[in-house]
């Protein structure tokens, strides 16, 4: 077997759509106080970023798509995008 | 016998001393249990209190349901032992996938503190027994992420089951169906957001919690302790 390769992963987590999000709405709010009267549809989301060691990539977005369902993301008001890729390489 | 009542303990949790002098007033035997405890089969019923269970980082409940206690709370829960989470311990049920649906923040944006009307809906439950239908208590509510939300299946699920446990009789949060309390299909283990053991002496203004708690030590007496 292939020696574990290393991976960077990142993991967005924003509210559904249809949940309330209260800082996505008062930040735009807050916007027009900056003279950007266009702005809209804010969501406020977390991201999360860690380093993983996994066979290959299928291997690495299996084990990061498990953090982000089963701990970072509540899947009843939550939705998660995971984007993993090769460490050293750009974003 | 007394009762005895595990009240489980998170760091973070604060109502916690609260739930033990409400349940011992009413003649329990409760006692702290902290968050590694593995064994609780020698309760007669489980308590989950307020607070904020590991900081509530991440989501409220998110990490807690990943303390060592919460194997043996699902083990409890599965044989039929009575488990009521209150406000911060209904969202770590939820996490923990105990209790169906999620608590997300209350609408219009803010922490709400005050004394509520809530109508009890079933008479059937860990913390309902016997309780009339459509009984109204006045207990208060204290929290920001109370906002009880679930897909329309599970809702129709929970309807159809009779498993919508409390209501509020003026939703201050912007629950869905105004939803103050649910139960597992199995009833023996309920969620709710209110703060029972807050009222349970004149002295707080109101003691319509001791119906709950006191239904619970009811269901406590009765149950064969879990294995």
């Amino acid at each position: 077997m292939a020696a574990p390769r290393q991976f960077s992963v990142q993991v967005e987590v924003l509210l559904r759509d249809g949940i309330a999000d209260p800082q996505g709405a008062t930040i735009e709010r807050a916007l027009p106080a900056l003279g950007l009267d266009g702005v809209t549809a804010v969501r406020a989301g977390k991201s999360f970023r860690f380093d993983l060691a996994a066979a290959d990539d299928a291997d690495a977005l299996a084990q990061a798509t498990v953090v982000a369902d089963r701990l970072l993301a509540n899947p009843v008001i939550e939705e998660s995008v995971v984007t993993v890729r090769p460490a050293g390489t750009p974003a | 016998m007394a009762p005895r009542v595990g009240v489980v303990l998170f760091p973070g949790t604060n109502c916690e001393h609260d739930a033990v002098r409400a349940l011992d007033r009413l003649g329990a035997e409760a006692e702290l249990v902290w968050h590694g405890a593995s064994s609780l089969g020698h309760y007669d019923a489980l308590v989950l209190p307020g607070g904020f269970a590991h900081g509530d980082y991440l989501r409220p409940g998110a990490i807690a349901r990943f303390s060592p206690v919460m194997e043996a709370v699902a083990g409890y829960a599965v044989a039929g032992g009575p488990v009521v989470g209150i406000c911060n311990g209904f969202q770590v049920l939820t996490e923990a996938g105990l209790l169906p649906g999620a608590l997300q923040k209350n609408r219009g944006l803010r922490f709400v503190c005050a004394t509520v009307t809530v109508r009890v809906e079933r008479d059937d439950t860990a913390l309902t027994d016997g309780v009339a239908v459509g009984t109204e208590l006045s207990i208060p509510i204290n929290h920001f992420e109370g906002n009880y939300t679930c897909d329309a299946a599970t809702l129709a699920e929970l309807r159809d089951e009779g498993r919508i446990v409390l209501r509020y009789v003026d939703n201050p949060n912007g629950s869905v169906d105004d939803i103050a309390g649910v139960c597992n299909a199995g009833r023996n283990v309920v969620g709710l957001m209110p703060h029972p053991e807050r009222a349970s002496d004149p002295l707080l203004g109101s003691e319509d919690g001791v119906v709950l708690l006191g239904a619970l030590l009811r269901v406590a007496g009765a149950a064969t302790p879990a294995a």
